[in-house]
């Protein structure tokens, strides 16, 4: 069997590895040391792991006020109540006053399953995408995590880190290059675009592979940037494959799906599917059971692909 | 001070009650292999003292427009307040072999639109007091006249939602609505005053004009003879500082904050299951001879 990783754990390996070398480097959380592995951290740089204690909103402007300090934060919390909770301080204290804080939504999507709606973080691409100055990340393996992790330390600005605890496979060859704002190019075709980003990148890989059994040679797209887009492969996709099925742990409005259609609809016109959670509450379910309730499967992407690259002929 | 045999007999059903919410809230989260033992058992003698003696509410009319409302704002609690519901009535016993399975109305949290005696979602913690802060208004606009009762827990407090809904409780005058913080003095990951200090926890709410009394959460007499006190002061609304243990009625989970998520394994189910029936000394079923595996913590 493929193994799979919690990218939660590349995500403080190399966290661990900078801040030993940047003692800038530090982490505010909210009574998320656990949930954020930084259990590690925390013994080896104690003095740097501020705990605000369960409060979000200070969280998100204490981390602000650490990088008007000097300092490189790496604000950690659960995605759903990071986002949700500090969305002005994240549009206020950390976007539009430009301060270089890093946000890290931890177990995003629907990982904490059975807990509900309450504790799924469907919406956060969708917020945060509306605010300006605000680039978002959504790595898909462990590989694209280091280097997300990475980038984020080294890069000046706000940034929004989408990691889930969720188990995935390695999608990209030990020498790829992880880009800000460039698609990965994980299979080539020409007769339909599979764009996905984060745990689903995998599930479109194995939709091409089931694609490829019926003849569809099916383009594969990692767009793990979600913002700034790749404008560029999402429109070269459009003119070379002529449809293209979008495929995200979130809400159909708002994210991925809503991001690469803006940039069809307005230069290069041609038919999507966009898969993601339709608009409504989970119903009570394992991670895994709502993505097969949802049908953000390998045979649901197949399904939709199939059907959009039927109805052209 | 002299208990009367009154007295002394609610109690025992009290004692009885708890400790079968106890046991049947711990095999509920030993099946699903998910659930929060730890702040379940701190609030148990809370939640039942409440159900069995103090809310004025009818299993069979849970919607009633003058019913008192509870809410239950540390929502991670839930498998406490449901099977504390199961066994006030409000659904079948039955219904709790469900929880957290797919399509159960038993999510993880509490949903006010699928299980009935539920009366706002929580989960993410610091909403409970604000949805209160809005009802116990709306009891008086409406001439109703219920009350109502919130269940914070102590790590909650520091989310500042709590403090402008303070604020706005005192400035209400609401008397109407009573808080009890479950003061277990543990949160997720450390203690409270080891993550973000809570103490002088009653000046606190003093300071935000709120009446106080600091009760020992696990003392039914006290709990009784507070709760018929509210409101302690007309005009002011009311805060009970529960002393309280995390993990109570189980003599390893008890103080630990390991047992905050933590799902019990076999051989701890049936040690807990022992303890438990010691204090009532009816029998349990047997745990079942499979793998445990802790599933999410947030
Ligand atoms: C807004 C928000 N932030 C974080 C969490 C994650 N969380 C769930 S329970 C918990 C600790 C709660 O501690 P406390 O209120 O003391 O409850 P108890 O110890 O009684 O279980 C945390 C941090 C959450 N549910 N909501």
């Amino acid at each position: 069997m493929t193994q799979l990783y919690d990218c939660r754990d590349a995500f403080n390996e190399k966290l661990l590895e900078l801040a030993a070398k940047d003692s800038r480097i530090v982490t505010v959380v909210n009574d998320s040391v656990g949930s954020s592995k930084l259990n590690q951290f925390r013994k080896e740089f104690s003095t740097r792991l501020i705990n605000v204690g369960i409060a979000e909103q200070n969280m998100v402007g204490v981390g602000a006020g650490l990088a008007n300090g000097g300092l490189i934060p790496f604000v950690c919390g659960a995605s759903p109540f990071l986002t949700g909770r500090a969305l002005e301080q994240i549009k206020a204290d950390v976007a539009y006053s430009n301060t270089n804080v890093k946000l890290c939504g931890m177990s995003s999507g629907m990982a904490y399953g059975e807990l509900g709606p309450t504790h799924h973080s469907i919406e956060d691409m969708a917020w945060l995408r509306a605010i300006a100055n605000l680039t978002i990340i959504v790595p898909a393996d462990p590989n694209e995590t280091a280097q997300a992790v990475s980038a984020a330390a080294s890069i000046n600005g706000p940034m929004f880190l989408r990691i889930s605890r969720l188990g995935v496979p390695q999608v990209h060859p030990a020498d790829y290059k992880f880009e800000i704002g460039k698609a990965a190019l994980l299979r080539e075709g020409r007769d339909v675009t599979l764009i996905a980003n984060g745990v689903l990148v995998s599930k479109a890989l194995e939709a091409a592979e089931l694609l490829a059994a019926r003849g569809i040679q099916a383009r594969v797209l990692n767009m793990a940037t979600v913002k700034p887009l790749d404008k560029e492969a999402i429109l070269k996709a459009a003119a070379e494959t002529g449809g293209i099925v979008t495929v995200e742990e979130h809400t159909i409005f708002g994210g991925l799906g809503s991001a690469v259609a803006e940039v069809v609809v307005t230069n290069q016109p041609v038919p999507m599917r966009i898969l993601g959670v339709p608009g409504v509450f989970a119903p009570t379910g394992s991670a895994e059971w709502l993505l097969e309730y949802f049908g953000l499967t390998a045979q649901g992407i197949f399904d939709a692909a199939l059907e959009l690259t039927g109805a052209r002929v | 001070m002299k208990i009367d045999s009154n007295r002394q007999e609610k109690i025992a059903a009290l004692s009885r009650l708890a400790t079968k919410v106890r046991r049947r809230d711990m095999q509920m989260i030993y099946k699903a292999k998910l659930g929060h033992i730890g702040g379940d058992f701190s609030a148990t003698d809370i939640l039942v003292t409440l159900y069995s003696e103090v809310l004025k509410i009818d299993p069979k009319a849970p919607n009633a427009p003058d019913r008192d409302r509870f809410i239950l704002s540390k929502g991670h609690c839930a498998g406490a307040l449901y099977t504390t519901l199961a066994f006030a009535g409000f659904f079948p016993e039955a219904e709790l072999d469900t929880f957290v399975e797919p399509l159960s109305n038993l999510n993880g949290h509490p949903n006010r639109n699928k299980v009935a005696g539920v009366e706002t979602n929580t989960g993410p913690l610091g909403h409970g007091l604000p949805v209160a802060v809005g009802t116990s208004i709306a009891a008086n606009l409406t001439g109703l006249g219920y009350r109502v009762f919130v269940i914070t827990g102590d790590g909650e407090l520091q989310e500042g939602s709590n403090w402008e809904a303070a604020m706005a409780a005192a400035h209400f005058k609401l008397d109407n609505l009573t808080v009890i913080v479950d003061r277990n003095r543990l949160q997720q990951g450390d203690g409270t005053e080891q993550t973000n200090q809570l103490d002088p926890l009653d000046d606190k709410w003093r300071a935000f004009g709120w009446s106080v009394r600091e009760v020992d959460g696990h003392d039914y007499n006290n709990l009784l003879d507070t709760f018929a006190q509210v409101p302690f002061e007309p005009g002011k609304p009311s805060c009970i500082i529960a002393n309280t243990h995390k993990g109570q009625g189980v003599s390893f989970m008890k103080d630990n904050v390991a047992w905050h998520h933590k799902v019990p394994n076999d051989a701890e189910y049936a040690a807990a299951l022992k303890e438990l029936d010691a204090l009532d000394g009816v029998a349990a079923p047997k745990p079942a001879n499979e793998e445990v595996e802790v599933k999410v913590g947030v």
